[in-house]
């Protein structure tokens, strides 16, 4: 019995060697064109919302993560910094939009040192195809609405969609979902009036394959 | 060769693992809103499927039987893990797009099922060769049911064919129409139930014509014995 046992222990270990040896070289083999592609994803993602003409520094290592509530949930949230010369122009926030119609809505807003918004994106949501899904650019240019619009804590209102009285759009037979996004910007750009300085000073602490 | 023929005829059609066995459901469902989508988990589930049919095949003597289940189970793992790595190092749009259907792919029934019912029976080539075949079943299915969706629900075809073959099919989108309001339904799982539903309904239906089709045949040869005779 005890044979029988050793050599079938033997085999199920000998073969969780060879293909636990097989991953880690395939693992090993494709680490850094991972990272790579990880790397250029979240490039072209930071690109769409700052210029790269207007900074000249890394923007995807000039990296510190916070906490806060006015980015929407607890968890933590990235901030990237541009600078040009070692001088601040932007800020690129990752936030998130907790009262969409289905789910959370994950954002990246770009601003520059003078609060104007230089783009914003959606990363990631499950809005209905169809009626909230216009928040994606491959769907609708809706989101690009925000870019050039001059942030100012006296004029809030104005942060708003058309129906509560502000400036954008909603979309027809979903309000649900632009009214999450536009609330969630604003929050994001109220919170970095209160803390740009804060901001870019904090050390960069995040990796990037993360 | 004749074998070779009855495998492609199993796993195309008559023993069709999507189709027939109803193995692998939830990626099928799940994934098929687009042909590229469809596409791409279907040519992994293949890779994966000739991967771990051919070790088995090759294991198949070394194996003894009470432990054969775990060691399948290992080398789909492995393979999936592999096939994982190497499509978020190649086809990372893709990657991202399929998410957590790639690794759900060593939960796809029709893998296991395969490795059990033929690869550890079998020789090499065969084995392998079915792989390709019962993949490529259960590809033509994924695409299928993606065209349909996709087509109903947003008119298009092959968007984001890109994301599988890189910036060469940039263009390869082809718009049947362009319409604003998508047709939810086909978008959203229900039809991708509906929709299997019908494409199961379709197969069944040309089976039955074929069966009738034979038996008819059959009766008028036996009608020429008949006459030949008296």
């Amino acid at each position: 019995m005890f044979k029988t046992l050793a050599t079938n222990g033997g085999m199920l270990g000998t073969f969780a060697v060879i293909t636990t040896a097989l991953i880690s070289l395939t693992f090993i083999g494709t680490e850094d064109r991972i990272a790579q592609q990880q790397r250029a994803r979240l490039l072209s993602v930071l690109n769409e919302v700052v210029p790269a003409s207007i900074y000249d520094n890394k923007l995807y290592a000039d990296c510190t993560v916070i906490t806060a509530d006015a980015l929407g949930t607890e968890k933590a949230h990235r901030v990237y910094r541009a600078r040009n010369d070692e001088t601040p122009v932007a800020l690129v926030l990752q936030t998130t939009a907790p009262n969409g119609y289905s789910g959370n809505i994950e954002l990246v807003v770009g601003v520059d040192t003078s609060m104007t918004v230089l783009g914003v994106r959606t990363l990631t949501h499950q809005e209905t195809p169809g009626l909230g899904d216009k928040i994606e650019l491959a769907v609708s240019d809706w989101i690009r609405t925000f870019s050039g619009k001059t942030f100012d804590p006296e004029q809030q209102q104005a942060w708003q969609v058309k129906k509560d009285g502000g400036q954008f759009d909603q979309f027809t037979g979903a309000t649900i979902t632009p009214r999450a996004v536009v609330g969630a910007v604003r929050r994001t750009l109220d919170y970095v009036i209160e803390n740009q300085t804060a901001l870019f000073a904090q050390p960069a602490n995040c990796s990037v394959s993360q | 060769m004749s074998e070779y023929k009855t495998l492609a005829a199993d796993g195309m059609w008559k023993n069709n693992p999507a189709l027939v066995q109803l193995l692998g459901l939830c990626p099928l469902l799940a994934v098929t809103a687009t042909v590229i989508n469809g596409l791409g988990l279907g040519l992994a589930t293949m890779a994966v499927l000739i991967g771990s049919n051919v070790t088995v095949s090759l294991v198949r003597n070394i194996v003894r039987n009470e432990i054969r289940i775990p060691i399948f189970v290992m080398v789909i793992a492995s393979f999936v893990t592999i096939i994982q790595l190497l499509m978020n190092a190649f086809t990372y749009e893709l990657y991202l797009a399929l998410g957590i259907f790639i690794p759900l792919i060593v939960t796809n029934c029709a893998i296991i099922g395969r490795a059990e019912a033929f690869a550890s029976k079998n020789k090499v080539l065969p084995a392998a060769f079915d792989g390709v075949m019962m993949g490529l079943g259960f590809t033509v299915v994924l695409v299928l049911l993606g065209g349909m969706r996709e087509l109903l629900g947003a008119g298009t075809l092959l968007s984001g064919a890109d994301r599988l073959f890189g910036p060469v099919a940039n263009n390869w989108t082809v718009t049947v129409f362009a319409t604003e309001h998508p047709f939810l339904l086909a978008i959203l799982p229900p039809g991708a139930f509906i929709g299997m539903g019908l494409l199961i309904a379709a197969k069944n239906a040309i089976d039955q014509r074929l069966a009738a089709r034979q038996t008819k045949q059959k009766k008028q040869v036996t009608r020429i014995r008949v006459t030949a005779e008296s």
